[in-house]
């Protein structure tokens, strides 16, 4: 598949006894954002560990823009050589995951200050520049860890993440814990970065509006594996129990159907 | 993969070709600052563009903008200009340092002056403050002895003491050797090597023991201390606690300072019986001087107040690395750093003010006559 940015066949994850993945295939196709549900536990949060490499599975293939990222060392990466491919994806975590000793700006700075040689002044702009995008005023900058509110930390998260300039963009439950008014702006910030930076986006969420208003396909995994794949219209017309209380439940009849495309 | 510069007509035009990206952000910038004279910035022949490389283009034609001059983007595709317009509309204004002056570094010596002066005092008084609220606890608690929780004693008199006691023990027995080995040779030279008896009883006894078990417990608990109640602070265990109407100070800080005042004499008296042996032991070996001799002069020489006037210093000392560890756990805030320096932080006090109290009772003792 050419235009597939992750490509993910017959992973197999286990903790112990338990399996958390058996056999799981999914693509995401380049410049799409892909929405992945499940129940708590269903293992969302460790596929995406898988493919980013911080968990290594106990079997299957993971090929992430033409590497494969359990066999191929660094060098390998074909596109452009010497380049590894952790440089082309960003990973926001739920709660930011900042380095509390610093301040956001040295946050968003510290991916370029160990990846890249560039001088003090570029890159203290540059991180700037990418707290603005993320909508943070511009002395949030200045600001420490704990001395953000959650929503702000989650934008300063993102703005990390983009700090690379990463052509994939992962992001674990990016709204929870958010007001709904902080949660929607979040969305449409999604949205809209994912378009200006042509980005592909894998995000993890339990927010049905986010599902609505941001992603093209939603996977959704069930019994240790993606269970169905397709555009939120699609999913209403899945014929799985579960799929169906997901997308028909009482809480779904809240979110407003209309998406931000 | 060079940028070029052409004349069209009256407009003069730039190239930027290739790769407009992070990578090679210094290469096109130095390029775009030599097209001052540019009316047109051609983007044909940019493969990839991201928000770098669109940085650099804004802010370069910010630049000329300043100048008076307007630069057009000439064929961009919808993405590109899609992309420059996002970032042109996130560019921060440009921060301007302020210069600073030789009365700026003097203000700000000053200021840092006050501070610390202001730290020191609040942080004495603060503490003063956290040992009357512990003591007035450990009150009620005494009043009332259904309150203490035993089983939480019990666990940190086996994690402080009862696993302290390997170390300590070694730590005494070294001590001794020492002792024996350094005094032998020293009081070799004048014949009287039978005094080697009273120098190690009387040193470990009276002094060393204690203080030495004192600062490696302070190392190993005050430590732990500071760093179990920092991250339950951290995580906002202390708060819930505040909440549910469970006093953090009866839960965590009165099992702990309990559990050393009673423990930290024992392993002071461990320690000196460690140090004896190991000083018998080497006098034995170096000096010839038998287990029952050693005992004899021991026992002649060597009153039991010296080691009572030792093991009296013990509770002392386990009040001090006891409330230090807890009370700097409590200060630590939200972050990972201050829960690092308040953890070094609570070692370096507490074992600095143990050897304080060490001295001042050392003087106290000589004064009195004991």
């Amino acid at each position: 598949m050419d235009d597939a940015a992750i490509t993910v066949r017959g992973l197999t994850n286990r903790f112990g006894k338990t399996t958390v993945h058996q056999n799981l295939d999914l693509d995401v196709r380049r410049g799409e954002v892909l929405g992945v549900v499940g129940a708590s536990g269903s293992g969302k949060s460790v596929l995406l560990r898988s493919i980013v490499g911080l968990q290594r599975p106990a079997a299957g293939t993971i090929d992430v823009l033409g590497t494969k990222v359990l066999t191929d060392a660094p060098g390998d990466t074909p596109a452009d050589g010497a380049k590894a491919v952790q440089n082309r994806w960003g990973v926001m975590f739920q709660d930011g995951a900042l380095f509390s000793s610093l301040t956001v700006r040295e946050n968003v700075e510290a991916p370029m200050r160990e990846k890249l040689s560039l001088d003090a002044a570029t890159r203290a702009a540059l991180a700037d520049l990418r707290v603005a995008m993320v909508g943070l005023p511009a002395t949030a900058g200045d600001l420490y860890p704990s001395e953000l509110s959650g929503g702000m930390r989650k934008r300063a998260g993102l703005a990390r993440a983009l700090a690379l300039d990463p052509q994939i963009l992962f992001l674990d439950e990016p709204t929870a814990g958010l007001d709904p008014i902080s949660a929607s702006e979040f969305d449409i910030l999604i949205r809209s970065l994912q378009k200006a930076l042509g980005l592909t986006v894998f995000l993890v969420t339990h927010d049905l509006d986010t599902l609505h208003a941001t992603c093209d396909r939603i996977a959704v995994l069930a019994q240790k594996k993606v269970l169905v794949t397709g555009t939120m219209a699609e999913m209403m017309q899945v014929d799985d129990p579960w799929v169906r209380s997901y997308f028909h439940g009482p809480r779904a009849h809240a979110a407003q159907p209309q998406a931000v495309h | 993969m060079t940028s070029t510069q052409v004349e069209v007509g009256t407009a003069s035009r730039a190239e930027l070709v290739g790769a407009v990206t992070l990578t090679n952000l210094d290469q096109q910038r130095s390029f775009l600052g030599q097209q001052s004279g540019v009316d047109v910035l051609d983007l044909a022949k940019v493969t990839t563009l991201d928000t770098a490389g669109a940085w650099a283009i804004a802010s370069f034609q910010a630049a000329q903008k300043a100048r008076g001059r307007d630069i057009a983007i000439a064929n961009a595709t919808e993405a590109q200009s899609l992309l420059l317009q996002t970032v042109v509309d996130a560019m921060p204004p440009v921060r301007k340092r302020r210069r600073r002056l030789p009365h700026h570094e003097a203000h700000d010596l000053l200021l840092d002056l006050g501070k610390a002066v202001t730290v020191f005092a609040v942080g004495i008084g603060q503490t003063l403050g956290f040992l009357g609220l512990v003591l007035s606890r450990l009150a009620a608690t005494a009043i009332n002895p259904s309150r203490l929780r035993v089983t939480a004693l019990a666990h940190h008199m086996q994690q402080a003491g009862l696993n302290a006691v390997p170390i300590v023990g070694l730590m005494g027995f070294l001590i001794g050797v020492v002792l024996a080995f350094q005094g032998a040779s020293q009081l070799e030279q004048f014949g009287a090597e039978i005094y080697v008896v009273d120098l190690i009883s009387i040193s470990m006894l009276r002094e060393l023991g204690i203080l030495l078990t004192a600062i490696i417990v302070a190392g190993r608990s005050a430590s732990a201390f500071t760093a179990a109640i920092g991250s339950m602070k951290m995580r906002e265990e202390i708060d819930a606690m505040r909440v549910l109407n469970l006093d953090p100070i009866e839960l965590l800080v009165l099992p702990r300072v309990l559990a050393l005042l009673i423990l930290l004499p024992v392993l002071g008296f461990i320690a000196n019986m460690a140090g004896l042996l190991g000083g018998a032991l080497m006098a034995w070996i170096d000096l010839g001087i038998s287990p029952a001799m050693f005992r004899t002069q021991l026992a002649a020489n060597t009153s039991v107040t010296h080691a009572l006037v030792g093991l009296s210093k013990a509770p002392v000392f386990a009040l001090i690395i006891a409330l230090v560890g807890c009370y700097q756990g409590l200060q630590v805030e939200g972050n990972t750093d201050s829960l690092g320096s308040r953890t070094s932080r609570s070692v370096v006090v507490a074992i600095f003010l143990v050897i304080v109290v060490d001295a001042v009772a050392s003087i106290f003792f000589s004064v009195w006559g004991v």
